[in-house]
């Protein structure tokens, strides 16, 4: 019988599960929303817009933590050969994570919020994410310190983790001006996605990278610091493409517009570094499946999040399509390209290493990659028909807002269309999550203890 | 060839500068925010109604600054736009205004709440945002054929409400039909009629029920029958 290298890889199993069906609860919530824009609101009384899309955006966010934590549990034990520092304050931690999500998502509907877009958890869970946060900061921090070694791939991954921490404190101050509330509300959004989770994501890969391909650590380590270094030469002044029309400064247009036009510059060097690791790995690992997850992740931010980040970036197109669909286009392949794809690629990887159950040949596997991959492709072209066609009768025409949208609605099927083969992909994928069978359940290989290691042999 | 060290070094070089310039510039905006935002006109009703904004998520349906959602129009020159009376006839009943369309949550605010929500959105609209959003530049010109209305004669609802969405002599909205000629086409008890409850007269209209008093009625009534 297989057994499980790490007590801790428990608990990261338990943070996968749940991002899977907190990602089954957004697709859900974003049907919702894609129905009501084509008329069909029959769910206004008791799910209004405002209600799902709240749910949706924040269902997305705390999957995707949940889903670096568990990344986290499983590489840093990994690479400092060390189990967690206290496992019972890593379950309370996962815990207190699924409270949070589910108390904000029951306060949505009860129309308790902050309204404030993507930060809109109500204050007081506020205090409990920080409380979550610290606890499992401190928890891989001491892992690290007890640690065996340090390795650039578990201190970048910290790095990452502490300033994502950081930086939800700008996030919780009130503001009574509009102006100086959204200034500090990018503190966080922007410095997350488009700054310090792009480390996390560089330190993640490159675990995958290192386990996958085999290319020596020091030169996928070397290149993970060229390419952070690219994220945060462009990605912190880039943060003035927000800056541009809320009341900030002038400046924000030229130093924002110059920034984020080199921002899919680290994004490329990230589509690249995956390619070429992979291409050079002379070691061919046998779960091909997790690769092409790591090799698509690369390709796939590169497009949603630089590319077509890029094509609304600069201040003379942004005066137009600021606010309209266009940037739900964005959005949309942005965060399935660089998070969403990152953290089934680990998935991918780890749970044949956990169970032992090799399922990556398995047809599901495959069509799963590329079923959510198609809808997901599908569905950004129709956010991009829907919103390139609002820009110009709305904000260019002066068409009334209600009109456009009506003209737009058969955008919608399309996108719903492609919702549902994406959703197809979705179900594989947690099918084949399913088949791999519950670590929670088995045993633990036995290893000695570092406190006492090297054991002497009895 | 670059070696882990040096890519260390571009790492930290890129990261600790440029946050220091991000910091600076930082402290230059919150410097300049108050004059560019009028923080001085920013009243405990502007307050007041930002925090009714926020504690409602009205940002998961609406644009402000162009932040937000994309089911709702973008709000922030709507009082420019649509002017007062228009925006607190709607939030009062926002479905009698768009009968059939899309929908919006029916809030019980109170008259106050209201003005204060609306004296929000007005600070919104004063501040510099660097020209956004934008007005439009394809919009087809107007039509040099029809004659230009006199409209000192107009009762303030029309100004008020149904410019909104219709016009007269090419001034005004273009949801509704224009209302050129519209006194030839209809007498004063079916024309009244109709003001006072669309619905009744042709269900599924988009025209919404406004609820006006009887004088108001009247007004409207022979205005219009003048055109």
């Amino acid at each position: 019988m297989t057994t499980l290298k790490y007590e801790s890889w428990k608990v990261a199993w338990a943070f996968f599960a749940t991002c899977m069906l907190l990602l089954s609860l957004q697709i859900i919530y974003g049907f919702i929303m894609g129905f009501a824009h084509m008329g069909f609101d029959g769910l206004h009384e008791w799910i209004p817009f405002n209600a799902a899309r709240a749910t949706h955006t924040n269902l997305l966010v705390v999957w995707l933590l949940a889903g670096f934590m568990g990344s986290a549990y499983v590489i840093i034990p990994e690479e400092t050969e060390h189990e967690l520092w206290s496992i019972p304050l890593a379950w309370v931690q996962w815990a207190s994570l699924v409270l949070v999500g589910v108390v904000s998502i029951i306060g949505f509907h009860m129309n308790w919020w902050e309204g404030r877009k993507f930060l809109e958890i109500p204050r007081p869970l506020d205090y409990l994410v920080v409380v979550n946060v610290l606890a499992f900061l401190l928890n891989i921090g001491m892992t690290i310190l007890k640690g065996k070694r340090y390795t650039t791939t578990s201190l970048t991954l910290l790095a990452g983790l502490l300033a994502a921490a950081l930086l939800y404190l700008p996030g919780m101050i009130t503001f009574d001006s509009q102006v100086m509330d959204s200034y500090f509300r990018w503190w966080v959004v922007h410095l997350w996605v488009e700054g310090v989770w792009e480390l996390i994501m560089g330190a993640i890969l490159s675990y995958l990278l290192i386990k996958l391909s085999g290319v020596d650590r020091e030169v996928i380590e070397k290149w993970l610091y060229v390419i952070v270094g690219l994220t945060f030469l462009s990605g912190i002044l880039g943060t003035g493409h927000h800056y541009y029309w809320i009341g900030a400064p002038e400046y924000w247009l030229m130093v924002g517009g110059f920034f984020s036009a080199l921002e899919p510059l680290a994004f490329l060097g990230m589509a690249l570094y995956t390619v070429a690791m992979a291409r050079r790995g002379g070691r061919r690992h046998e779960n091909r499946i997790a690769l092409t997850w790591s090799v698509g992740c690369g390709i796939m931010s590169f497009v949603g999040a630089g590319f077509l980040g890029f094509a609304h970036t600069l201040p003379q197109v942004n005066i137009w399509t600021h606010g309209t669909l266009v940037t739900a286009m964005h959005g949309h392949l942005a965060f399935w390209g660089a998070y969403a794809m990152l953290i089934f690629g680990m998935i991918a990887y780890i749970l044949p290493e956990m169970t032992g159950r090799k399922l990556y040949d398995h047809w599901a596997s495959e069509w799963g990659f590329w079923l959510s991959n198609i809808g997901m492709v599908s569905m950004t072209g129709a956010f991009a028909v829907a919103g390139v066609t609002q820009v110009y009768l709305e904000r260019r025409v002066g068409m009334d807002f209600l009109a456009v949208q009506e003209a737009v609605a058969v955008h919608f099927l399309g996108l719903v269309l492609a919702a549902s083969l994406f959703t197809l992909g979705i179900g594989l994928l947690i099918w084949v999550f399913i088949k791999h069978g519950h670590p929670l359940r088995m045993a633990v290989a036995h290893r000695p203890s570092p406190s006492t290691a090297p054991a002497p042999a009895k | 060839m670059l070696s882990k060290s040096q890519a260390k070094l571009f790492f930290f070089i890129a990261t600790v500068g440029f946050s220091g310039v991000f910091l600076f510039l930082t402290v230059d905006t919150i410097r300049q925010v108050p004059a560019r935002s009028n923080q001085d006109a920013m009243t405990a009703s502007v307050v007041h109604g930002k925090e009714l904004w926020d504690s409602n998520n009205c940002m998961g349906c609406h644009t402000i600054l162009g932040e937000g959602a994309y089911y709702a129009p973008e709000l922030t020159r709507v009082v420019e736009r649509r002017g007062e009376a228009w925006i607190r006839t709607f939030i009062k009943d926002p479905q009698a205004m768009y009968p059939g369309k899309r929908k919006m949550v029916q809030y019980d605010f109170s008259e106050e709440e209201i003005t204060d929500i609306i004296n929000f959105l007005d600070w919104v609209g004063k501040i510099d945002t660097n020209g956004f959003p934008r007005d439009p530049d394809m919009a087809p010109a107007t039509s040099g054929a029809i004659a230009a209305v006199d409209l000192s004669h107009a009762p303030p609802i029309y100004g008020q409400i149904c410019s909104s969405c219709h016009s007269l002599g090419g001034q005004g909205g273009a949801v509704g039909p224009a209302l050129d000629g519209v006194g030839k086409r209809f007498d004063r008890v079916a024309l009244r009629a109709w003001l006072a409850d669309p619905q009744a007269v042709k269900p599924g209209t988009a025209m919404p029920k406004l609820n006006l008093a009887p004088a108001e009625l009247d007004a409207l009534t022979t205005f219009l029958l003048a055109q």
